[in-house]
C-alpha cells in the first residue's frame, strides 16, 4: 500500500496494514522462552528477566518450563557434550515456529573450554541458531540487545515465506539428537546444518 | 592459632598410634617437603578401611569428618621429571612406584583440628587399579569416590554405588590421568597458530 495513502488514512482514524505485518508482530512481541540454564550465564539471563533491566519490556518474559510451550530457546551457558543430547531433544520438543538464541561464548564455539574433551564447540553444530551473543557471560543488555535482533528478524518475514519457513521447520525438527559415543558425541555434527569454515593460514 | 597449632598432633604420632592400634596396620608416613609441610599417612590398601574406621570412632582425634577426596596420576615420568629435582620417595627410602593414588582430607569437628591427610596407591596404573572403598566409613567419600574412578580410573571396592560421575557411561577412557589422549576434533579454529593450527589443517585434510 502507498504509504502517503496509509497516512491519510491513518488521519481519518483508518489503521491499515498487511496481513504479515500483524502476524510477525503478533510473534515478535510474545517470544516465550524455554526456562532453563546450562551454566554461569543462565544467571545473566535471570537478572535479564527481574526489574531492574526487565525484559517484559519485550514481551519475552514469560519462561515456560515445557518446550512445548515455548518458541524461543536460550541456550545460556556451557553445552557439555553429556548435555547436548537432551537440548536438542529438547529444541525438537518446541512447536514452530520456534528460535535460538546462542547466549555465550560457550553456547557459541565452546568458550574458554573449547578444547575440553567434554565440551561441545558450540550448539550451532547441531541446531539452527538465530542469533548468537558472544560475551563471558553477555551483560543483561547483551541479552536485550538479542532479543531486539531477533524481533528485527522476525519482523523481517513474510507470511509467504513464513510457509516455506515452516516447510524448513519441519524439516529442522526432525534434527537427530546424537548419541554419546566411547570418546565424543555420534555424530560429532550435524552435517545437515553445521560444517567447518577452511581453516586460516596464518 | 598457636591454640590450633598445640592441639594439631605430629603425624609420626598418629602412624604410631594406628600401627599400635590395629594390627599389620603398616602405616608410613610420606612427607612433603615444600613449605606447607602437610605430611600425609600412606596407608596399606588391605588394612586401610580397619584403619579408618579406628581413626574415626576409637582414636583420640576422632575424625569424623571427610571434606575432601582426590586422585593423583603418578606414571614412570611424573615421579623421575618431578620439579623438586629429586624423585619423589616414600618416607625418604625407596622410590615411588608408578600408581594412581587417592587422597583423602580429614578433620574433627568434635576437636576442631585437622586436615589430617591420608593416602592410598594401587598397585599400578594399568591391571591392579583396585582400592577399598572408604565410603562405608565416611558417607561423603560417595561422590567423590565416585569421580575419581570416572576420571583417574580407580576402583573403589566396597563402594555402594560406583558409576561414572561426570562423563556419560559410554565414555571409555579416564581424561585426567597424564598419559590421556584428547580427541583429535580440531576441526574448526577461529585464530589457529602453532600447533593448533597444524593440527586444524591437517584434519581438514583428512576429511575433504
Amino acid at each position: 500500500m502507498d504509504e502517503g495513502l496509509k497516512s491519510e488514512l491513518q488521519k481519518a482514524g483508518i489503521f491499515t496494514t498487511t496481513l504479515s505485518g500483524l502476524y510477525n508482530w503478533g510473534r515478535k512481541n510474545s517470544l516465550w522462552p524455554l526456562q532453563f540454564g546450562l551454566a554461569c550465564c543462565a544467571i545473566e539471563m535471570i537478572a535479564t528477566s527481574m526489574a531492574r533491566y526487565d525484559l517484559a519490556r519485550f514481551g519475552a518474559e514469560v519462561f515456560r518450563p515445557s518446550p512445548r510451550q515455548a518458541d524461543l530457546m536460550i541456550v545460556a551457558g556451557t553445552v557439555t557434550k553429556k548435555m547436548a543430547p537432551q537440548v536438542v531433544r529438547l529444541y525438537r520438543q518446541m512447536p514452530s515456529p520456534k528460535y535460538v538464541i546462542a547466549m555465550g561464548a560457550c553456547a557459541i564455539s565452546g568458550g574458554p573450554f573449547k578444547q575440553g574433551y567434554n565440551v561441545l564447540k558450540g550448539i550451532d553444530r547441531f541446531i539452527p541458531v538465530d542469533v548468537h551473543i558472544p560475551g563471558c557471560p553477555p551483560r543483561p543488555e547483551a541479552l536485550l540487545h538479542s532479543i531486539m535482533t531477533l524481533q528485527r528478524k522476525i519482523t523481517e518475514d513474510s507470511l509467504a515465506k513464513n510457509r516455506e519457513k515452516e516447510e524448513q521447520e519441519r524439516l529442522k525438527s526432525e534434527l537427530p539428537i546424537p548419541v554419546h559415543g566411547a570418546q565424543d558425541l555420534e555424530p560429532a555434527q550435524n552435517p545437515k546444518i553445521w560444517k567447518a569454515p577452511a581453516a586460516r593460514k596464518a | 592459632m598457636e591454640n590450633e597449632k598445640a592441639i594439631l598432633p605430629e603425624v609420626q604420632q598418629i602412624a604410631d598410634a594406628i600401627n599400635a592400634a590395629v594390627k599389620n596396620a603398616g602405616v608410613t608416613v610420606s612427607i612433603n617437603p615444600s613449605p606447607a609441610e602437610q605430611h600425609s599417612l600412606l596407608l596399606f590398601p588391605t588394612k586401610a578401611r580397619e584403619c579408618a574406621q579406628w581413626l574415626k570412632a576409637e582414636s583420640p582425634w576422632q575424625l569424623d569428618y571427610l571434606s575432601n577426596v582426590s586422585g593423583n596420576d603418578w606414571p614412570e615420568d611424573a615421579i623421575t621429571k618431578q620439579t623438586p629435582k629429586q624423585p619423589v620417595k616414600d618416607a625418604g627410602e625407596e622410590p615411588m612406584h608408578p600408581c594412581l593414588e587417592a587422597v583423602y582430607h580429614l578433620y574433627s569437628i568434635r576437636q576442631s583440628l585437622g586436615p589430617i591427610i591420608i593416602r592410598m596407591r594401587t598397585e599400578n596404573r594399568s591391571d591392579k587399579v583396585e582400592l577399598p572403598s572408604l565410603t562405608p566409613i565416611w558417607r561423603s567419600a560417595e561422590l567423590q569416590e565416585r569421580e575419581i574412578f570416572d576420571l583417574y580410573g580407580i576402583h573403589f571396592e566396597g563402594h555402594p554405588d560406583l558409576r561414572r560421575l561426570l562423563m556419560w557411561d559410554e565414555f571409555e577412557d579416564h581424561p585426567m590421568r597424564r598419559d590421556y589422549v584428547e580427541p583429535d576434533d580440531y576441526d574448526y579454529e577461529p585464530t589457529p597458530h602453532g600447533d593448533v593450527l597444524k593440527k586444524s589443517l591437517t584434519q581438514q585434510e583428512g576429511t575433504v
